[in-house]
């Protein structure tokens, strides 16, 4: 039973920890990115043009590659023209959420004409899925939990065994110095953003390819901000991102169980509204005080 | 004309340099020559071009025309990393650390490849015993004093094999004391054969450890020099052009320029008294009310401190148990190094802090000008006139009087003389001085019964700091109780009455004496 | 965490100086931009339709016929669409103003519709009276979701872009609730609320036509609001806190706290008057997607306005215009009605870019010391 609620749960955690990871490391690099959001979508129809064509694989590869289109879009804004971060990617989650809509409705024609992708099954690793409980829950995923996996082990690393991981938390927290340094601090925060993008798109895959198994208009439903809460609540650390995903993968699993248990008295539209209620305990709960990235949201680099 | 008999080849040369920024040109085909193992002053008022100059040196900005040779090589320094392989290495002003990270990391920071904290903590260590800079490599640079955090400065160039190293006002933030010390260490260093460029304001300083120098006023090199063909007159002038206004204030109490400027009791260790007498109060008050000057009994208090205690928000003190009494019509000068707890001190005297222990007792109305105009006096996309109307808004009611504002707005223009296309102009055209005047010109309209003032003349060039000077010594001179901190000591000196000293949270009553208060602002 | 706030560089209305009287080339440059943004939607539209294979011509033809190619066009889909998207307009660009960016405008909109559905159903006792009632409890249950956001982000220092975003898919989902359990129409099979009683819904002010007391009502705090921010002490540092709140603290002492709050809450209650109107003034009965996303429309209404309130009544005119087009668009040529909030959101973007080139040359120009 616990092992079935932990396998659950990383299941629907993993969007959430890609998403965030990504999102991670471009706060840790001073960028904070609303548009988020629209790298998710984006990524979904991305994956479902992909794998549709070229079967899963390629979907994903497409869904990382429409995540990077946007965020380059919004990077073009809010990191080469320093326009103010928090507005460009509110109007880039806006556009992508029309632009898919739009294109979802051209290319698969009006809704009603119900669309399915191939999905990606579920790969038991050897010897590791045997273990006891957790075996199951870890290691008998879609093997994008295990690309997950390699992600955040990467990303924890690269910040704080490389020069360039130290760079970036430079530039998130001072970038004058980082650039008086040497460090180019437009390239390294496009570079963040960018891959925030690459996540992104691959959570949007997630969503289609590994759980819905198709596409329906804005079925990001607001996990790109959520994500950001996930950053904040894991204090911008890439171990505690992913175990602050864990509590909304397990939000996500409750909010099924009670649905399939038809837990009678309690309403369904209430349950769908659990997951932002959480956002907002999590956000009230996590003073992050000193622990954000100093210089996170900083247009100017002030040179004097 | 440089100095050194043998013509041995310049470390670092940056010849007919120029810089514009729009329609003001930075620097204007500035020329100077660096000797290896010589330590070479530039010298020049604030505004005059010394820290562009070194930022093109440094590839933080690029010239329109002129070359910058290194070792025989001509080089463009396209950014601060091609500079930084050509071995030079700067120290800026307002340092570039990054304060949540520790020593090493700071050090580190800018290399490639994989990066080890053990390593580069060892790496720290070393470069102290080779060179006396010691520091902790894993303390956080946040909980440095500024001492520290200039020397982890420094050791960041040493850490690069730097053959150049440029210093950007280094004692300007330290204590008497810590800053011999520094000028000491600068010495020793081009002795072993490395050049320094020291960028200062301080004849003093500069005559005592350069060999060479050159002076830059108005973008202009107008005077490069060995130390030994010239002299503490020839340079003021050169820095300040013909003589200046009679009867302006004078920008720091270097005995040197003032005697150029107007006569003084030159004995007086203290200037600032004999200094008051001079300036003509011009009646700032009087145009913008239409009345007279208030007249106020000299001595009445005006800001009183009790045991006055502030925490911040992690609860840690930052004035400790301060007693204070400010009076009517005189100057209290502060005298602290940066972080000694001077920055609460002075919000809690203009009444934009609140204490958490202790007796404060202040009038309604008291003027304050920050440090940092941009982000804490002004709105930089606004008109002026909106600037000037932030004054008490907090307390208006009702209709806004913009006509009345807009009558006012300009008085302050004309009176401070601020250069401006109007009253309807964003405050962001303005210049530093000009901006400083007008926010200095909005607090003092009124005649408050007091105004506290931080680093008034940081940054300004010789003419707007005179005027702001004069402001201060009208506002004093109409009954305002003024308080005035500066970082840089002699400022202190020459404006006020009496001085206090803040030392980590404590305040004190000290003697009108340099050496005394120098040694106090460290504790001693 | 501490994000500086919308510093007002790149979307607050230019220095105004003194701003006592209005001049003339003010408004003669507030039109000309206007008619520019028009024409760049224009283009962008075409540009569009043209790459993803629409009949452009046939698309177009349908847009304007749409919006303004009749009488009945102009007032009853023009013009009525523009009700929402001007009050919720309103609403943003004060927040904005104030520095809060409240992206909450859909919630708390649905929070109105859901209050003035309620309060509706005092009808029986109020009769005509019924009506000022349940708009002032749209403004109410606008201004307390509103509030809790505002709530979070005083005390607790809880970003308010995100927790308004996360209130508006709680609104949803709690009318979603309602309209599917307690407000259920009689019959309990669709997710609609039960029609509003005949005197509760709003006055038409043009006979004949589908416009309600709800454009005479934007027109009205539209104005009031413009006058407010200018000439009143209150406004002043609305706009000061906004443009700067550590200045205005600091050198204004004004208590930003106080006066954010305050934006904070009036601008929900602008957003929560929206949903009310809407709700009585057009559909007469409340269901989950009353609002086609008015609340982030009006963002993109409020930054191309640049903030001012007469411009917003403006620029929630000519996107009423572009979203009725975009119906008939739809209904006629057959081109997805998503389509439009792809060039709303490309205008977003194309002023925010226009106004960083603005700031780049003007400090170009300055000293460099």
């Amino acid at each position: 039973m616990i092992d079935a609620f932990l396998e659950a749960t990383i299941r629907w955690a993993t969007p959430f920890a890609l998403a965030a990871l990504g999102e991670c490391v471009s706060e840790r690099a001073g960028v904070i990115n609303i548009g988020l959001e629209g790298s998710i979508i984006a990524g979904a129809l991305g994956a479902t043009i992909g794998a549709g064509v070229f079967g899963p694989t390629v979907g994903f590869a497409a869904g990382a590659l429409s995540g990077v289109l946007i965020a380059t879009f919004f990077g073009v804004f809010a990191v080469a023209l320093r326009s103010d971060q928090i507005i460009t990617g509110t109007a880039i989650t806006m556009f992508s959420l029309g632009a898919t809509g739009t294109l979802y409705r051209l290319i698969y024609g009006a809704a009603g004409v119900s669309l399915s992708t191939p999905t990606t099954g579920v790969f038991a690793v050897p010897v590791l899925s045997s273990i006891p409980v957790i075996g199951l829950a870890l290691f008998v995923q879609p093997p994008i939990t295990y690309v997950l996996y390699f992600a955040i082990a990467g990303v924890a690393w690269w910040l704080s065994r490389t020069q360039a991981g130290l760079a970036l938390r430079a530039v998130g927290e001072r970038p004058e110095a980082a650039a008086a340094a040497g460090v180019n601090v437009r390239r390294v925060q496009f570079g963040a953003v960018v891959f925030a993008g690459a996540m992104a798109g691959l959570a949007g895959a997630t969503l289609v390819l590994a759980q819905a198994g198709t596409f329906v208009e804005n079925m990001s439903a607001g996990r790109g901000f959520i994500a950001i809460a996930i950053v904040v609540l894991g204090r911008w650390r890439p171990l505690g991102v992913a175990a602050a995903s864990l509590l909304f993968g397990a939000a996500y699993t409750l909010q099924n169980l009670f649905q399939s248990l038809g837990l009678a008295g309690v309403p369904y539209n209430l349950f769908l509204a659990v997951p932002y209620v959480l956002t907002l305990i999590v956000l009230s709960l996590s003073r992050s005080g000193t622990s954000s990235p100093a210089a996170l949201g900083q247009k100017e680099i002030v040179s004097r | 004309m440089v100095g050194g008999a043998d013509a041995t080849q310049p470390a670092l040369s940056l010849v007919g340099i120029t810089r514009r920024f729009g329609c003001v040109t930075a620097l204007d085909d500035a020329t100077m020559h660096v000797q290896p193992g010589t330590v070479h002053a530039l010298l020049g008022e604030n505004g005059a071009g010394k820290t562009t100059l070194m930022r093109v040196a440094f590839g933080l900005v690029q010239p329109d025309a002129g070359a910058i040779v290194r070792s025989g090589q001509t080089l463009r320094f396209a950014s601060p990393s091609a500079a930084l392989a050509a071995g030079m290495g700067m120290v800026h002003q307002h340092f570039t650390l990054v304060p949540a990270m520790t020593v090493a990391e700071n050090v580190a920071l800018g290399g490639r490849g994989r990066f080890s904290l053990k390593e580069w903590a060892a790496r720290v260590h070393e470069i102290g015993a080779r060179t006396g800079l010691v520091l902790d490599p894993l303390a956080r640079v946040s909980e440095l004093s500024v001492g520290a955090q200039q020397r982890c400065e420094i050791v960041k160039a040493l850490a690069r094999d730097v053959r150049v190293l440029i210093l950007d006002e280094p004692t300007a933030v330290l204590a008497p004391s810590e800053a011999q010390e520094l000028l000491r260490w600068v010495k020793h260093f081009a002795l072993a054969g490395h050049a320094v460029v020291l960028i200062t304001h301080k004849l003093r300083d500069a005559l005592a450890v350069a060999a060479n120098v050159t002076v830059l006023r108005l973008g202009k090199s107008v005077l490069n020099a060995a130390v030994s063909d010239t002299n503490e007159a020839q340079l003021a002038a050169a820095m300040l052009g013909s003589a200046p206004l009679q009867g302006t204030g004078v920008l720091k109490n270097e005995t040197a320029v003032e005697d150029l400027v107007a006569p003084i009791n030159a004995s007086a260790p203290l200037v600032g008294v004999s200094l008051a007498a001079i300036t003509a109060p011009v009646s700032l008050s009087d145009a913008i009310n239409g009345t007279g000057r208030l007249k106020r009994e000299p001595g009445r208090v005006v800001l009183r401190l009790n045991n006055a205690t502030v925490r911040d928000k992690q609860n840690v003190v930052r004035v400790n148990r301060a007693s204070l009494e400010v009076h009517a019509g005189e100057i209290v000068g502060v005298a602290a190094v940066e972080g000694a707890g001077q920055r609460e001190l002075l919000r809690l005297l203009s009444g934009r802090l609140v204490q958490s222990d202790g007796d404060v007792q202040l009038p309604a109305h008291i003027g304050f000008v920050p440090e940092d105009r941009h982000n804490d006096a002004m709105l930089l996309d606004r008109s002026l006139v909106e600037n000037v109307a932030l004054r008490d808004a907090g307390s208006r009611e009702g209709r806004m009087p913009w006509d009345a504002l807009q009558r006012a707005t300009r008085t302050i223009l004309n009176e401070l003389q601020v250069r401006a296309g109007g009253a309807d102009v964003e405050a962001r055209t303005l210049s530093g001085g000009n901006q400083q005047k007008l926010i200095l010109g909005r607090e003092l309209a009124l005649q408050p019964e007091a105004l506290v003032i931080e680093n008034p003349t940081r940054g300004l060039d010789f003419r707007a700091a005179g005027a702001v000077v004069d402001a201060l010594r009208t506002a004093r001179a109409g009954g305002t109780a003024v308080v005035v901190y500066s970082s840089d000591l002699d400022e202190v000196l020459s404006l006020a009455d009496r001085v206090v000293v803040m030392h980590a949270g404590q305040l004190s009553d000290v003697a009108a004496d340099r050496e005394i208060i120098g040694r106090a602002m460290l504790g001693a | 965490m501490t994000l500086p706030s919308v510093t007002g560089e790149t979307i607050v209305t230019p220095a105004q100086g003194r701003g006592a009287s209005i001049r003339v080339s003010t408004i003669v440059g507030g039109l000309l931009r206007a008619l520019v943004l028009a024409l760049v939607a224009v283009v962008l539209l075409v540009v569009l339709l043209t790459i993803t294979g629409q009949r452009t011509g046939d698309a177009l033809i349908a847009l304007v016929n749409g919006a303004v190619g009749s009488w009945y066009a102009i007032t009853s889909a023009t013009l009525v669409r523009a009700v929402p998207l001007a009050l919720a307009g309103l609403a943003v660009s004060l927040a904005f103003r104030a520095g809060i960016l409240n992206i909450g405008a859909e919630g708390q909109l649905l929070a109105g519709a859901a209050a003035a559905t309620f309060a509706s159903l005092a009808a029986p006792q109020l009769g005509v009276f019924v009506i000022p009632l349940l708009l002032a409890a749209g403004c109410v249950a606008g201004a307390a979701w509103a509030g809790i956001a505002a709530f979070l982000r005083q005390k607790l220092g809880v970003l308010e872009v995100i927790s308004t975003i996360m209130l508006n898919y709680v609104a949803f989902h709690t009318v979603g609730y309602l309209v599917r359990g307690p407000l259920q129409e009689s019959t309990h099979v669709f997710p609609q609320s039960f029609n509003i009683d005949p005197r509760a819904q709003l006055p038409l002010i043009i006979p004949g036509t589908r416009l309600h007391l709800g454009f005479a009502l934007a027109v009205v705090i539209g104005i009031a609001l413009w006058w407010w921010l200018r000439d009143r002490a209150g406004g002043f540092r609305l706009r000061a806190v906004g443009a700067n709140a550590r200045a205005a603290a600091s050198a204004g002492r004004i208590d930003v706290a106080r006066t954010t709050t305050v934006a904070f809450l009036a601008s929900g209650a602008i957003a929560g008057l929206a949903g009310a109107a809407q709700l009585s003034g057009v559909t007469y009965s409340l269901y989950e997607t009353i609002s086609p996303g008015y609340g982030y429309t009006a963002i993109a209404v409020a930054l191309l306005a640049r903030l001012n309130p007469l411009g917003v009544l403006g620029a929630a005119v000519m996107f009423g215009a572009l979203e009725a087009g975009a119906n008939a668009m739809q209904r006629d040529a057959g081109v997805p009605e998503v389509l439009v909030s792809v060039v709303e959101a490309l205008l977003i973007l194309l002023v925010l870019a226009a106004d960083r080139w603005r700031t780049r040359s003007v400090r170009m120009a300055e000293a460099s010391t």
